[in-house]
């Protein structure tokens, strides 16, 4: 989201060139994840990311409804990306807007690419993402979880789906942009993979890009994709310290 | 058999070698296979497979389920039996003389019934019938619920983890492979069972857990009626 | 993206676009892979309203028109115009389209034209200040679609830039001097869909259906990326990204060359 055109005097960078928060150029902020938290849902996972708090829950598969609505083919993806009204500086009324709506759809768009819904034809699969606290990049931490959380309630996938954003801030292009860098940055650039293929489930991009910058931001997210994922995968590794001797006949 | 397995992810790559693919893992490139499930990779003698630490249920022929009614129409029950898919039970695959319209007094919408798996057809659309021996609706007991993938380590080695809680707390169990398990016995008998259940169903995947349910159905012995002291 | 009355496309019909493809290298139509249907824009269609175009593309057509009118700004940009646009997808321009809220597909193509239009910093919006924090003119884009026959994002792309182009301020209205809208650039939205391994451009309606992955990319003169997006359910790997970056940079052109001056 862009605050356009407002007088900013902000410099968004330190005599260092370092960025409002400390962070060089290419750095991350902090990530943390964490599986099985809710008891109810089939699987769940909770992502904090810099001041994102995102809390991810699924359901699923089971058949889908209104019965019209099935695909006897394959089940489909059904995220629900909500903003608790709590969730950003200036209160925000409950319920979707136009944005909630499109971030819902692109997300649903990834996480179908990863998940083998040709093996459940006639179901969907519920995927509840709700943004406890917001601070920038939103959909794409809310979309890493999701993932997690997808596996983590035995969904069958090709892979993972782990993503980050970058940015123009001041003419630099950055890694992971932060609350005042997207809103007083010059582009935002969202971009999700499976990280085994390397192939873009999700991508958008708004503001204003040279073809170079756009390779330098690219280049930037795919080479922290890796850290994040391996993020994901410790966390769900950590509830099963001790793995398993015989399974049993 | 005891070394210790190995952690997979949707997407990592599995060693096949000169053993079949066969559960859990899918063909992602020439001659590559890779894990469909986060779960543990398990190779036997022939195959290899990946089982997933915990997800739905999938019905298989034969499979003996443990389902609710949630719905009775004209000719059949419409049973849930904890999958992505409900199933169906025609009233010519119950033991009972049942005609049309009266399906009501034989299975009532929250009745439970231990039966098998007749069929399924690529819609994952899936018939059960009570027509074998020891099916039947289940009347009085407890129920307790599990994920599927769990259930091999509920029953065990030739039964020999289910038959040490059956004995331990004199209960009746019976365990459906859709992860729904019934119990019968004195109320302080299955209290204690359902502990043991519970402990498989939070340690499945740790070594050692067959001594600690030993372990901890012996410290339960002072709870359990009907030990002869 | 909608899909068709049938919901099903026959598996002739599927089969002889994929066989044209990939064997002739050529589609259903006759277009090359990166070769965009026929436009036709006609502005100043809906003389009420303060700018508007009908624009046909192939045989999808839509209507874009603009209401421009004095109100109070966003409160965090007291110094700006104020941009909205909105889609409609009419239940005449396809059997299965039904009245009501905005679907998630109308909510979809509305933003990305938006984004495509304001990124590019199409219109100045800081010339569309009255009295700075107290009124400031604002610009309604509303877009119908009454004929569907796929793409709809670039037919409302072409729909919206022509007619905002196009567009004149009423600030008659407010005891002041009619002005054309200020215009500084005419972004080109350019849609690409991947069906099986192929990319290509501006597709049609069944190509839609059995597109695997879609991708929008939106350039100014300046060969700089304004908007982007991906959708659909597939993927794409980063060498076709990078390939459609280049092809909307020429086909973009094209475009530019038919927009009204």
């Amino acid at each position: 989201m862009r605050l356009l055109g407002t007088a900013s005097d902000k410099k968004l960078f330190d005599e260092n060139g370092l960025r409002l928060d400390g962070r060089s150029p290419g750095d991350l902020r902090p990530i943390r994840i964490e599986t099985d938290v809710l008891n109810r849902a089939d699987g769940s996972a909770f992502i904090e990311w810099g001041g994102n708090k995102i809390q991810v829950a699924v359901y699923g598969p089971r058949e889908a409804y209104p019965r019209h609505m099935q695909d006897i083919n394959q089940a489909f993806v059904r995220a629900r990306y909500n903003m608790a009204a709590f969730s950003v500086d200036e209160r925000k009324r409950p319920g979707p807007d136009r944005r909630s709506m499109e971030i819902s759809k692109v997300i649903s768009e990834a996480l179908q690419a990863a998940v083998m819904v040709e093996l459940f034809p006639r179901a969907q699969i519920d995927v509840f993402i709700e943004v406890l606290q917001a601070d920038a990049g939103t959909r794409i931490a809310g979309l890493t979880a999701s993932a997690v959380a997808l596996a983590a309630a035995g969904v069958p996938m090709r892979d993972l789906v782990v993503g980050c954003t970058a940015g123009k801030v001041d003419g630099k292009v950055v890694l992971d942009l932060s609350k005042e860098e997207d809103n007083f940055g010059q582009a935002d650039l969202p971009v999700a993979i499976m990280p085994k293929s390397g192939k873009v489930v999700l991508m958008q991009m708004d503001g204003d890009l040279s073809i170079d910058e756009f390779n330098e931001a690219t280049s930037m997210i795919f080479k922290a994709t890796e850290r994040i994922n391996q993020i994901q995968r410790d966390a769900l590794k950590k509830n099963y310290a001790n793995t398993a001797q015989d399974w049993g006949e | 058999m005891s070394n210790v397995k190995q952690i997979v992810m949707p997407g990592d790559p599995v060693e096949v070698q000169n053993l079949k693919p066969r559960n859990g893992v899918y063909k992602c490139g020439d001659n590559k296979y890779c894990s469909q499930f986060f779960g543990i990779l398990q190779e036997s003698e022939q195959f290899v497979d990946v089982v997933p630490f915990t997800g739905k249920y999938v019905p298989r022929r034969n499979d003996k389920v443990i389902g609710k009614v949630i719905e009775i129409g004209p000719s059949m029950w419409i049973v849930d039996i904890s999958s992505t898919y409900t199933t169906l039970l025609h009233m010519n695959d119950a033991p009972w003389r049942v005609t049309s319209g009266e399906l009501k007094r034989y299975m009532n919408v929250g009745d439970y019934v231990y039966a098998k798996v007749l069929s399924i057809n690529e819609i994952k659309e899936s018939w059960i019938t009570m027509k074998d021996v020891g099916l039947k609706k289940l009347e009085g007991g407890t129920l307790v619920s599990i994920p599927a993938p769990k259930v091999p380590r509920i029953i065990g080695k030739g039964g020999s983890m289910v038959n040490m809680i059956k004995d331990s707390t004199h209960t009746r169990i019976m365990v459906g492979q859709n992860g729904v398990i019934w119990l019968d016995g004195a109320p302080e008998n299955v209290i204690v069972a359902i502990g043991a259940i519970r402990k498989v169903e939070e340690e499945a995947h740790t070594v050692g857990l067959t001594d600690r349910v030993k372990k901890y159905l012996e410290d339960k012995k002072g709870e359990i009626v009907g030990n002869s002291e | 993206m909608p899909r068709d009355e049938l919901d099903v496309m026959s598996e002739i019909k599927r089969n002889y676009i994929l066989q044209k493809i990939r064997k002739d290298g050529i589609r259903a139509d006759g277009r090359k892979l990166d070769e965009m249907r026929k436009v036709v824009i006609q502005t100043n269609f809906i003389p009420r309203a303060s700018g508007s175009a009908v624009v046909t593309l192939g045989r999808t057509k839509v209507v874009c028109g603009i209401k421009i009118e004095a109100g109070e700004p966003f409160p965090d940009t007291p110094n700006q115009g104020v941009l909205t646009t909105n889609v409609e997808l009419l239940p005449m321009a396809f059997p299965t389209f039904e009245a009501g809220p905005p679907s998630e597909d109308s909510i979809e193509i509305a933003r990305v034209v938006d984004r495509g239009i304001r990124e590019s910093k199409m219109i100045d919006l800081q010339k569309l200040v009255v009295e700075p924090a107290k009124q400031v003119w604002i610009v309604f884009i509303d877009i119908d679609v009454i004929d569907y026959d796929g793409n709809l994002i670039d037919a409302c792309t072409i729909a919206a830039v022509s007619a905002l182009a196009t567009a004149v301020v009423p600030a008659s209205t407010i005891g002041q001097k009619d002005f054309p809208l200020p215009i500084t650039c005419r972004p080109a939205s350019v849609t690409m869909v991947k069906i099986d391994n192929i990319v290509v451009v501006d597709p049609d309606l069944e190509e839609e259906q059995i597109a695997s992955a879609r991708l929008t990319v939106t350039m100014a003169e300046d060969g700089h990326l304004k908007a982007m997006q991906k959708g659909e359910p597939g993927f794409f790997t980063f060498e076709e990204i990078q390939k459609a970056i280049k092809t909307s940079s020429d086909v973009g052109n094209q475009i530019r060359d038919i927009y009204p001056k």
